[in-house]
Parts: C-alpha cells; structure tokens; sequence
C-alpha cells in the first residue's frame, strides 16, 4: 500500500516537482534554509523516491518540512529538473489535510499563520494590511513603522494611497462584491475547509498541550507556537 | 565564437514585453510598506511616458503570500489568478502587467500548470464561474512592473534631470542588485536574462550612469521565506540571509541597493536597522546604512520627482547620502510633514543608525 504516496502524487506540485533524483545534493548547496537550519532538501527529494510509507509520515508529522522559504532556489539549479520547493509544498498541504502538523513546533505555527494572512485575505482583500501591523509583533520594523503606524492615515494619504477610500488606488477599501466572491471562491475550491482542518486539528492540540485558546490572536496557544523557539533546528546544534 | 552566435544565444534570455495597453495589479506588501512606489510607477507611465495603464479597484490580492505559507490551497490560488484575469478580460485588455513579484512568479506557475495539464485550466475555468458567474481569457503578455519600466529604460534617462553619478567626483554611483527570487528562479525563461543573467535591474543602472558590483552572494534570497519571516519564532532564518548578503557585499561599498520585488527592500532595510540594535554594526560610512530603493522610486528619482512625494521618508536607512552624492534637491523640513505640511510628529532616531535630518 502506498496510501500517502499516492495522496501527495495527487497534487499537481508533486507531479510537476519529481521527477528522477539523482541524490547531487545541488539542491542542498543553494538552499538559504540549509544554511540555516538544520536541513537537506536532497534528502526529502531521496525519502520521496523511495515512496516509503513509514520514512513520508515521519517526514508529514516532523519540523523538517517547513524550514523551507520557498525561494525556489533549488528549481534553478536541479540538473534534473526536479524542484524540492515543490515538493515541500505538496507535504506540508498534506500535513494540514491530515493534522500531522500539529505534532511539530513548526508545524504547529500554521495556525498563527491562518489567522493572520488567513483572516486578512478574507476580511481585506489583502494578504496584509496596515493596521494590522502592530510594532509589538513587529520590533524590526523600527521606529519608522512606528511612526507610520501611529500616523497611519496621515502618512498614508501622504504617499499617495486612497487609504480605505473608494474607486482604484493603494490600499483602497475593496468593494464587498469582490470580497464576496473571494470568500466564495475559497468556498469552492477547498480553501475554506483546508481553513477549518487547520482550526480543528490546532483546537485538539491545544486541548492535548493543556492550553487556551479562544478566538482570535490574543490567547495563550498562539502566542506560544508564535514566539516558542526550542533553539534545536539550527544547524549549530546538529547531532 | 562569433558576433552572431553571442548575439543568438542573448536572444533565448530575452522575453517579450508589452509595449502599451497595460491591465495592471498591485501589491500587498507594496501597498502597505512604499506606497509611494505603486503611485511612481502610474504617474511615470502614465505622465511622462503617455501610456495606457488600467486598475479595476475589484482587484484583489492574488492569495500569493497565502499560498507560499501554505494555508491557501493551490485549487484556491489559481481561481483567484482566474478571477484577475477575468477583470483584465472584462475590461478589453490583454497584456497584464503586475507590480508584485510573489504575483508574477504565481501567475507564471498557474499559467505553467495549465500548460502541462490543461484539465486543470478547466478546473480553474469551473472554479471560477460558480463562484463569480466571471469567464476569462488568458493575457497575451505577462510582465512584472520591473519589466516594463526596464524596456523603457532609455526614455527615462533622456527624460531625465539626474544621472548615478557623484556629482563631485563625476564617478557613476556603485550599485548592488539584488533580484527577488520569484522573478526568474522557477521559470527562467519569463524574466529578463533569466535566472542566469537577470537584466532587469541592471539595464536600468547603466542606462542612467551608475556601476553595477558583482559580489559573492549576489543571488541570495533575502530571506523572507514568508512563514520564516511572518512567525516571530523563524525570524532569526530571515535576518541571517540578509546578513549573509550585507557581510558579504560590505567589502565593495556599494552606495546603493536596487530591488525590483515589494518584499526585499522592506527586508533589506529593516534588518539593516535590526542588525544595528542587535550588534551596533552599520554597512555605510560613519554609522549610515546603504539606502535600498525600489526601481519605481529610482526612476522617479532620475526623472526628478521630490524625494517626499516618491516616499523615500518612510525608509528605516536613511537616503540622505545618496541624494546629496547625486545632487538631488529636497527639503529636509518637509520630510516627516503630512499632505498639508501639518506637523505629525517623527520617528525617534535608532541607537546606532544615523538619522536624518539629525536633531538639533
């Protein structure tokens, strides 16, 4: 049986992004997270190959997806034509479908994630909007954003936008008909509901963790899997 | 190797522009951080260069930075893509120009997927009609903004009232570049000089009088790495792959980053400022940082635009330095003033990084 294999061979990122691997490790020596963490995208692309149940869930419920930044750096440089990046995708869209995510620090960060840009995308029209922003999540945004952010409306019509204004323009208000149809949208194609696996999976590990979470971003799970760092993904402390 | 074989192999890293009639999307991270860039670029277009460029306010992000943190499905992404150029059909257009380069390189992956397995084009096309009733057809020409202001490149300099050039030295100003990753990584063959020789920014460079370096680290990401940035806990990934860049490009004192994506200018100026409170190091002389500009506020800045207007006040390093190499004319009074020259305030000065105007 090859149920997970399968699953991922489903997603059109995964048949674009495998193809044969040649185990060169190009893709490892240009990667910006295998400088950083703790990480080697050759031996994702092998484990795939291999198409082993076993070593594909580990890989599903484990940190080492998502220390990837799609860059894409890898696609360039795969003599193959293979494309990691890709491939990462296809495994962690997996992860959520199946709540592996929640077993892993990093995994568990998409909620935090969907009720920011998730909620935003919704609720704007925009993947980020400005006053959301707030400089106590955002400290190396500098005295500058600060300012900005106190002065929003002001500094904004400065540099041109029609901030929350009507017709075209920089971060105007998107009309409610088009916010109505990106909301169905998301209904249709599975965004919405890959929006709730990610609620109902996070819920029961916050249950299991002994934490509270109620709705919203100001609450106890998210700050934790917002801020929580165990310091072991860097590639200083390689075993 | 002859003329014609150098001139031949150039070609395959050419991609072909729209010249005119341009249906135009912007960016999130654009719209929120230089804004000032977006109103560049439409009133450079637009203006001075007397073309047509079209914005349906119903335009809406493209779900991009949703999509590469991987909460956003990709059936979902590439409805929404649908759905943009849905209103570039309904609105007569056909070449479709972006000003965001997480944008771009999605579109370029859609498009590359429906060419590859066209049953999920008809996928999109279902998508898209039950949820908005919209149809579309597929843009002849796809470009990022870069591009577009990259082919006329040569008009804005004959435009131009400032040339790259330290106006005391006569020396062209030391430029690094630095690509956004999406831009021609994935798909080399949509970008100007594809993923090997990235013309875009540096056409614009030497066109207007500047130099551009080479350095080692010259085609690394600058770290956003979107979840890597967006969660507090991954950011040390983010500001490591910006330090790697500024550490290794130091060495050749740039006097300048040009960039041509919304995200890396935002990162490649705040992690100057970050790195400066984490360890007291700046990359300039004496304690500045090297300015990072958008080719948006460049042209501007080459065509003579105030410095206020094209928003280089809301840069965390300062540009200061780099407008008086050139010799460009601001008001210092004016920078941190609202629209009507009313007092707002101004942001409090970094420990380390010097500031402008400096307090009395």
């Amino acid at each position: 049986m090859a149920e997970l294999y399968d699953k991922l061979f489903a997603d059109v990122r995964f048949r674009e992004g495998l193809t044969a691997c040649l185990n060169c490790g190009t893709c490892t020596a240009i990667c910006p997270a295998a400088e950083f963490y703790n990480y080697q995208p050759r031996k994702i692309v092998d484990i795939l190959q291999t198409k082993d149940e076993e070593q594909i869930e580990a890989l599903l419920k484990s940190d080492t997806i998502w220390y990837c930044g799609e860059c894409m750096s890898c696609v360039t440089r795969c003599p193959r034509g293979n494309a990691p990046g890709l491939l990462i995708q296809a495994l962690r869209s997996l992860s959520q479908e199946l709540g592996y995510f929640t077993e892993s620090e990093k995994g568990r960060q998409q909620l935090a994630i969907k009720r920011t840009i998730g909620k935003w995308i919704l609720e704007y029209g925009y993947c980020v909007f400005p006053s959301e922003i707030s400089p106590e999540m955002h400290p190396e945004q500098g005295p500058i954003w600060e300012w900005e952010h106190k002065n929003i409306e002001a500094v904004m019509h400065r540099l041109g936008a029609n901030y929350k204004g009507t017709g075209p323009g920089i971060l105007r208000k998107i009309p409610d008909e088009a916010l109505d149809e990106i909301k169905k949208i998301f209904e249709v194609t599975g965004g919405i509901e890959r929006f709730e696996k990610i609620e109902a999976f996070s819920k029961k590990k916050a249950e299991e963790m002994g934490m509270k979470l109620e709705d919203g971003i100001d609450n106890e799970y998210i700050k934790h899997i917002y801020t929580t760092n165990s310091g072991k993904h860097t590639k200083t402390h390689e075993d | 190797m002859k003329i014609e074989g150098k001139k031949q192999i150039w070609n395959d890293y050419q991609k072909e522009i729209a010249e005119d009639h341009f249906f135009y999307v912007r960016s999130c991270i654009r719209q929120n951080f230089f804004p000032g860039s977006e109103k560049s670029f439409l009133r450079i277009m637009k203006e001075e260069l007397k073309k047509d460029v079209y914005e349906n306010p119903s335009h809406t992000t493209c779900s991009g930075i949703g999509y590469h943190t991987d909460i956003v499905p990709f059936e979902t992404s590439m409805t929404m893509v649908a759905r943009q150029f849905a209103l570039m059909t309904e609105a007569g257009y056909e070449n479709f120009t972006t000003s965001c380069i997480t944008s771009f390189g999605l579109y370029s992956e859609v498009l590359n997927t429906w060419e590859h397995e066209p049953e999920m084009e008809e996928k999109a096309r279902e998508f898209l009609y039950k949820a908005t009733g919209r149809e579309f057809k597929k843009p002849k020409n796809v470009s990022h903004a870069s591009d577009v202001i990259y082919r006329f490149r040569k008009e804005i300099a004959e435009k131009g009232k400032y040339r790259l050039v330290n106006k005391l030295t006569g020396e062209p100003i030391r430029v690094v570049e630095h690509i956004g990753c999406h831009y021609s990584k994935m798909f080399p063959s949509k970008g100007v000089g594809g993923a090997e020789y990235p013309y875009v920014l540096i056409g614009m460079i030497e066109d207007w009088g500047g130099e551009v370096i080479d350095y080692p680290e010259r085609r690394h990401c600058c770290g956003f790495g979107f979840r890597q940035y967006l969660v507090q806990a991954n950011r040390g990934f983010s500001v490591s792959c910006s330090k790697k860049k500024f550490d290794s490009m130091e060495p050749y004192q740039p006097e300048m980053i040009l960039t041509n994506c919304p995200g890396c200018p935002m990162f490649l100026d705040r992690w100057q400022y970050a790195i400066s409170e984490m360890e007291g190091k700046t990359y300039g002389p004496d304690g500045t940082g090297i300015p990072v500009l958008t080719y948006e506020e460049l042209a501007g800045l080459v065509l003579g635009h105030d410095p206020w207007d094209l928003g280089l006040q809301v840069h965390q390093v300062p540009v200061e330095p780099l407008l008086d190499k050139i010799g460009i004319s601001y008001d210092p009074e004016k920078k941190f003033k609202a629209a009507d020259g009313s007092d707002i305030g101004r942001p409090e000065a970094p420990v380390y990084l010097k500031f402008y105007p400096e307090q009395a």
